[in-house]
């Protein structure tokens, strides 16, 4: 992975563009781009690793990122993909703070990375910004779940 | 509102017309395209979405939409998964065997609704079948119409129909793909496919959608639509009761004051919405 760090009005620019992060204010996305930095991924690289600590979440500004889960059975197994625009992780809000899936860029990747800790420390000061953050991590919950009950149906089984 | 084609009764409505399996093409591992001729004269001009009843003599009869249609005469081209004991029947068919056709029965999509708007073809599984008519409609007429965007997913990458033609219409259409599980092997997405409606470039305000597939997706993805602003009678989805007899006598495939082997198979959205949210329908 290649980290580079940005200036942060080119930051805070690139977070106004991310759907996620539509309609906070100037000072918040000021807030979160501290905590930010730029990272790229060659395709086949893998982000981050089942079981590692979870200390970053990913907006992927470029490319796709395959969620996957190892099977001693059955190998490796891709759960879900995450396209630009999108979030990855949200182990770094809850402890154990632990990644539970392996995440791999299924292309170059260019994606911006936050840092965990830096990100909770700000929200536990900042408990307006951290309900906000809340409310919008959320709602990707809420989309992950629903396409992961959907799978669950197997509306393409005989059955459904 | 567009309005669907008025519905004509086939002439051969009632009696089975003998066709003969001229081709046979495995699709997946439970899923055949038949490429059909009728053992006398031409085929029935079929319109893309409507389907016909293909008998298996000594088994039983079934409902197949046709997969083939291009809007003139041309050899009957039907793809069938085998779930039950006729399609399994009608699946193992081998090159000569003689199989009975009624039809082509109810509406079918009401392409020309789309004037030159963008096309949405939102299709899961087995589904992608009766909307292959409609890709092959624009792509023949591709000037015709804006962009193309087909939506399109399937339970692994191992399901996907038309894989071959899938590559082939990307040059002249936007094709997303996703399944909802697969290995390392896949490069695609991962996903459930009301998620591709989100990303997918088209112009909600005049673009028409096409939608078929398993119920549960229907209505997720339909909302999708919804969601990114396309009317709701300009989304048009192809449904699916247990039809019997084709011809609206029998009154099985019912669907509120309707009978989809007469009146649908292909409904518009703000038609078909009402009904589609009572239970017991």
């Amino acid at each position: 992975m290649a980290v580079g760090s940005v200036s942060m009005r080119r930051l805070d620019e690139v977070l106004q563009e991310v759907p996620f992060f539509a309609g906070m204010t100037e000072a918040q996305l000021g807030l979160i781009a501290g905590c930010g930095s730029n990272a790229i991924f060659d395709a086949g690289e893998v982000l981050v690793r089942e079981g590692d600590a979870a200390d970053t979440f990913y907006v992927v500004r470029h490319g796709t990122v395959a969620i996957d889960l190892h099977s001693p059975t059955r190998g490796s197994l891709t759960v879900e993909t995450i396209g630009p625009g999108e979030i990855v992780g949200w182990s770094w809000l809850f402890p154990p703070h632990r990644w539970h899936f392996d995440v791999r860029a299924l292309s170059p990747v260019r994606a911006t990375a936050f840092d965990g800790a830096c990100l909770r420390g700000k929200c536990e000061d900042d408990p307006v910004l951290g309900y906000d953050l809340m409310k919008r991590f959320a709602q990707v919950f809420i989309d992950r779940l629903q396409s992961t009950r959907l799978r669950l149906l197997d509306v393409y089984g005989d059955g459904a | 509102m567009a309005t669907a084609p008025e519905y004509v009764p086939a002439p051969g409505a009632m009696a089975p017309a003998p066709y003969v399996v001229r081709e046979r093409v495995q699709e997946t591992a439970d899923t055949w395209t038949l490429t059909l001729e009728p053992l006398d004269g031409e085929s029935a001009a079929v319109a893309p979405g409507q389907f016909v009843m293909v008998y298996v003599f000594g088994v039983g009869e079934v409902p197949i939409s046709v997969s083939g249609a291009l809007d003139r005469p041309a050899p009957l081209m039907l793809t069938v998964r085998s779930v039950g004991a006729v399609t399994q029947r009608l699946c193992a068919s081998e090159l000569g065997a003689v199989l009975g056709v009624r039809g082509p029965f109810g509406v079918g999509w009401p392409i020309a609704a789309a004037g030159r708007a963008d096309v949405v073809v939102l299709a899961g599984g087995i589904g992608l079948a009766p909307l292959r008519p409609v890709l092959l409609h624009v792509l023949e007429r591709r000037a015709e119409y804006g962009e193309l965007v087909l939506l399109y997913g399937s339970r692994t990458p191992g399901d996907l129909l038309f894989r071959a033609e899938l590559e082939l219409w990307r040059g002249a259409a936007s094709v997303d793909v996703t399944v909802d599980a697969a290995d390392l092997a896949w490069q695609g997405k991962v996903g459930v496919v009301p998620q591709l409606v989100a990303g997918a470039d088209f112009d909600a305000a005049s673009a028409s959608a096409f939608v078929c597939g398993p119920e549960i997706m229907l209505r997720f993805g339909i909302q999708a639509l919804l969601d990114r602003g396309l009317a709701a009678a300009r989304i048009f989805v192809s449904l699916e009761r247990n039809m019997r007899c084709g011809v609206g006598h029998c009154g099985h495939c019912q669907l509120g004051p309707t009978l989809i082997c007469r009146d649908g198979p292909v409904y518009d959205y703000e038609t078909a919405a009402p009904w589609l949210r009572v239970r017991a329908l």
